[in-house]
């Protein structure tokens, strides 16, 4: 049984202290992606409040067809979509800009100006401390919708069909905000960590 | 590979190019994500993978992208504060007392 399910079956049972420990381990990342679908930080923190009443509410209606992650998120996402003044889903696919920069590449369509190396950079000569928050401020500066969607693909690891459920989307669409959100992400990493000018 | 070789294999690709079903780079890296997710056909699957062996500045790129999916994966969660802790601890009492 894993650490969830065992989590979810002491939590039916009555165990405060279950509770406790699905805190520890979701709060801050539903917290992160509450933010991403409301204007404040108190608001978020209400939307996650609000989810965490709603799942203690729902223990005996939940099914367990899908993982207790997924239902969490799931349950963020319909109160932080009730919440947040933006309205998500009637907003397209929207920023539709290149993977790479056009500038980057010649007529052909080859490179021009090839990424810079990093990775090493990231290995060995940068502390994990800094790389997150160098990832932190690459997430925030996404796009909310394809942040929503990285953060639960990437950051949390869902995978690409629970993060449709998740919220909402189809498996293409999903693909598309994943790939403009990666891509933008690489772009910071290469910005902060690539040697060359660009 | 140094950054010449790479241009000199793209210039005598280049003169191939007017075959249609050859990728070029700037098409690469708006297919990657759909290479990473399995979501390419088998032909197109196969050309990105014949660009691949050819092209070292895509073969960074594809691993650039690998590497930014596992560094967000690293990140680390915030910490709770002392007074999150209680109020989930007292919304876990009040919603016992609902009973």
């Amino acid at each position: 049984m894993d650490a969830d399910a065992s989590l979810l079956r002491r939590l039916r049972d009555g165990d405060e202290q279950a509770f406790a420990a699905l805190v520890e381990r979701y709060h801050s990342s539903m917290l992160r992606l509450a933010l991403s679908f409301v204007p404040s930080r108190a608001v978020a923190e209400e939307v996650v409040q609000d989810t965490w009443l709603g799942v203690l509410r729902g223990l005996d209606r939940f099914e367990e067809r899908s993982s207790l992650r997924t239902w969490l998120f799931t349950i963020l996402v319909n109160r932080a979509r009730t919440t947040g003044v933006r309205e998500a889903r009637s907003v397209p696919v929207s920023d539709a800009g290149p993977a790479v920069d056009a500038s980057r590449f010649g007529p052909s369509g080859a490179w021009v100006l090839p990424p810079d190396h990093w990775i090493e950079e990231a290995e060995n000569r940068i502390d994990a401390v800094k790389l997150s928050e160098l990832i932190r401020v690459g997430l925030d500066g996404l796009p909310a919708r394809q942040r929503e969607v990285v953060l639960l693909r990437d950051v949390e690891g869902l995978s690409g069909a629970e993060v449709c459920d998740v919220l909402a989307i189809s498996e293409a669409n999903q693909r598309v905000l994943l790939h403009r959100g990666r891509s933008k992400l690489r772009q910071v990493l290469e910005s902060e960590l690539g040697g060359g000018p660009r | 590979m140094s950054f010449l070789s790479g241009v000199l294999r793209f210039r005598s690709r280049s003169r191939s190019r007017s075959r249609p079903s050859e990728l070029v780079c700037q098409e690469v890296v708006e297919v990657v994500t759909d290479y990473l997710e399995g979501a390419l056909s088998p032909a197109d699957r196969r050309r990105f993978e014949v660009h691949l062996a050819g092209c070292p500045h895509c073969t960074e790129y594809l691993a650039q992208m690998r590497e930014t999916i596992r560094l967000a994966g690293r990140i680390a969660p915030e910490d709770l504060t002392p007074s999150m802790r209680t109020d989930l601890t007292d919304l876990y009492r009040r919603w016992r007392a609902e009973g």
